[in-house]
């Protein structure tokens, strides 16, 4: 070496350069490997719609099934009026790349939680899908459980826009065998048939209990033993993000279900207007 | 700590790559001077990932490419490091390195870098890393340097694939996320087996652990410390 190798000037030079080569390298690969990466963000936000719908597929499948059974998407104010209302049909193929699909739910999210959005100002998607022969709604959800976000997706049936078709849970770190356990099968199967409104149209939302002797309660589920937090966290996902969209369910099955009922109605009318089932 | 291989000078004119002393640099790491159970290095990780056997190689498999890489960089640039500021540059090409894998992970094997994620960073803290750099990469040419990653990140995988194999199996009834175990067998189908849920549990890589530290010096009996 014809220069002092430990000299400070050396030894500034040499770390301005290692720094410059690693972070361009760093900058380059992370570039080259972004498509890849967005794109498995993209499939595995299909999937997890698909499997809110009890469509289960491998993640490659997702796409093709996605633009199979989702028949359009649209965004919903805070009131639950539609404000973009491009209910994207098959035909034009775009039922994917929709302002609701690429709408970042968990950016809003903590926007709101650090006071940059205001309540009144976020926007809420909904998937439009059928899938063996029901019209379902599916509205993505997230709420905050023990370590980090917890999100979900739920499908509401359209024939009286108040009973859960299916649904799905996920988080980001929630301890596992305790509050992890939204995401498996023994939390998400309580969901179907339970429903979010009284037959009279009241609100009720989905309660997450502590303590699981409400399994007969159609608007309840049982909570995570060992996993209070978490609960905690969902039901007032469940709770927060279900009445915004309840308004907009009954203003659809409304809008379905009042040309002239065939059925000679014995019962009172809101009753009646819950049972029936109309083509 | 018994051998220590880090101290040999490679002054030998003309050797080999896979010269006898070369080859013991793969082979000590495996028993002898395993990272795990000798060094007692890098067992964080060993607790976090062994949940399941693919987590716990895929872990292995970013140990091993940040190991090698690292040292044969550190090894071809170990005339021009300045010495004040040595670790520093050993800390920055190791994070460049990890954060490498952590984006190669998520774009290619993305459900394995869910479950792996956080850990995946963690490796900047792993011991066996900076140790090997520090201790052999500084001071040896690239090739007996890059067979010395090889040979410690092997001997730290086999551990860490063993315990994931003990705690998928009785934790789980699976490997490689394959079920072993019958539905037939269990409980709530009649049977009379139930998965054991400690082995879900971090703890119990601890024990496994220190059994096979337990059994290595039953069988290498010059690792036994006479304190």
């Amino acid at each position: 070496m014809a220069f002092d190798k430990n000299s400070n000037s050396f030894t500034f030079i040499f770390a301005i350069i290692l720094v410059c080569v690693v972070g361009t390298t760093l900058a380059v690969a992370f570039l080259a490997l972004k498509p890849a990466y967005d794109e498995n963000v993209r499939r595995e936000k299909m999937q997890n719609i698909l499997a809110a719908m009890n469509v289960k597929v491998a993640r490659d499948d997702a796409p093709a099934k996605f633009t199979e059974s989702i028949s359009g998407s649209l965004l919903l104010d805070a009131n639950g009026v539609v404000v973009d209302g491009s209910n994207r049909d098959k035909a034009s193929g775009k039922s994917e790349a929709s302002p609701a699909f690429d709408m970042d739910v968990l950016k809003q999210y903590k926007d709101w939680k650090a006071n940059v959005v205001k309540a009144e100002d976020m926007q809420y998607p909904v998937y439009l899908a059928n899938v063996e022969g029901h019209d379902l709604m599916v509205v993505p959800m997230i709420g905050t459980g023990l370590w980090g976000p917890v999100w979900g997706y739920v499908a509401i049936d359209k024939v009286d826009g108040r009973t859960i078709y299916g649904s799905t849970f996920d988080h980001k770190g929630e301890t596992p065998g305790l509050g992890a356990e939204i995401a498996t099968p023994i939390f998400i199967d309580q969901f179907p048939g339970k429903t979010i409104s009284e037959p009279d149209g009241t609100y009720t939302g989905i309660k997450v209990y502590k303590g699981g002797s409400m399994t007969t309660d159609p608007h309840g589920v049982d909570g995570i033993s060992g996993g209070t937090i978490t609960s905690q966290g969902v039901d007032e996902m469940l709770m927060r993000t279900l009445a915004i969209y309840d308004v907009y369910f009954k203003q659809v099955v409304t809008k379905t279900v009042v040309p002239e009922p065939v059925v000679n109605i014995s019962l009172s009318d809101t009753m009646a207007i819950d049972t029936l089932e109309i083509q | 700590m018994s051998t220590e291989t880090a101290s040999a000078p490679v002054a030998v004119p003309k050797e080999g790559l896979f010269s006898k002393k070369n080859r013991k640099l793969i082979t000590d790491p495996l028993n002898d001077n395993n990272p795990i159970t000798v060094q007692v290095l890098g067992i964080c990780s060993a607790l976090a990932i062994t949940v399941k056997m693919s987590n716990a190689l895929v872990m292995s498999i970013s140990v091993l490419a940040v190991v090698v890489l690292g040292n044969m960089i550190i090894s071809a640039l170990r005339n021009v490091i300045p010495s004040r500021i040595r670790i520093i540059a050993q800390l920055v090409i190791a994070a460049g390195l990890v954060t490498l894998v952590d984006i190669v992970l998520k774009a290619y094997v993305y459900d394995v870098a869910k479950q792996v994620g956080v850990y995946v960073g963690l490796i900047i803290t792993n011991c066996i890393l900076m140790g090997r750099y520090e201790a052999f990469a500084m001071n040896n040419k690239v090739g007996p340097s890059a067979l010395d990653g090889l040979g410690n990140s092997l001997g730290y995988a086999w551990i860490l694939v063993v315990v994931a194999f003990f705690r998928e199996f009785f934790g789980s009834g699976s490997l490689m996320g394959i079920t072993i175990i019958p539905n037939s067998w269990y409980a709530a189908n009649g049977g009379a087996y139930f998965n054991n849920n400690m082995m879900i549990l971090p703890p119990m890589a601890l024990v496994i652990v220190g059994i096979i530290i337990w059994i290595q010096r039953l069988r290498n009996t010059k690792l036994i410390e006479t304190a």
